[in-house]
């Protein structure tokens, strides 16, 4: 993580900060607008994990400045309780491998259990 | 242009010279990729870390809407 003092930053900082779970993706939820970050939010959203979602489309200072944030040039990226978790390929293998769900038991985020186990075993 | 699976093994395999390195064209467009890569050096290092480490092996390539390299799926550990 970057200390940069810039209004991007200084906005990021506050939203993972401020929110348990945070997405940064091209798109919203409800209509991403690209298969990275519709895989994450799918996963998000089907395992009923309370979270806000960035669009970075909407301001290309954000889109530059969670790269600089996290030093990770890719996106989607989520972060946990202030924590940069992953991109799409970390957070798709640690649902698959439950890793998500013993990160988000320890950090005391709440999920739907159940479901979780669904995406395994229809990934199996 | 953009970036041959033969330069994105290159790239990688300049960074990690002992690593299985094994890169697909997902969608058989040549610009949908997935690298896998098996890497002693990244035993005991989380995947943040380990996928930290590709990325600087690929300079920028990945960097913005005008970088060559579109997409890429990344699988990243330590042999068994």
């Amino acid at each position: 993580m970057t200390d940069a003092v810039t209004p991007a930053a200084d906005r990021i900082r506050a939203d993972v900060q401020s929110n348990d779970v945070v997405l940064f993706m091209k798109g919203t939820r409800e209509m991403p607008q690209c298969g990275f970050s519709a895989r994450v939010a799918g996963v998000l959203n089907y395992m009923a994990v309370p979270y806000k979602d960035v669009d970075v489309l909407a301001d290309p200072a954000i889109r530059q400045g969670i790269k600089d944030f996290s030093d990770w040039p890719t996106i989607p990226q989520l972060y946990v309780k202030g924590e940069f978790v992953g991109g799409c390929d970390i957070v798709t293998e640690m649902a698959l491998s439950g890793e998500l769900d013993a990160l988000l038991d320890q950090k005391g985020v709440s999920y739907d259990k159940a479901k979780a186990d669904e995406i395994r075993k229809a990934n199996a | 242009m953009p970036m041959q699976g033969e330069d994105i093994e290159a790239l990688i395999r300049a960074a990690f010279p002992r690593a299985r390195v094994t890169v697909t064209d997902l969608a058989g467009d040549g610009n949908h990729w997935a690298a896998e890569v098996v890497d002693e050096s990244f035993r005991g290092r989380n995947r943040v870390e380990q996928q930290r480490a590709v990325y600087a092996a690929l300079r920028g390539k990945m960097d913005g809407p005008n970088g060559e390299l579109h997409a890429l799926a990344l699988t990243t550990k330590a042999p068994d």
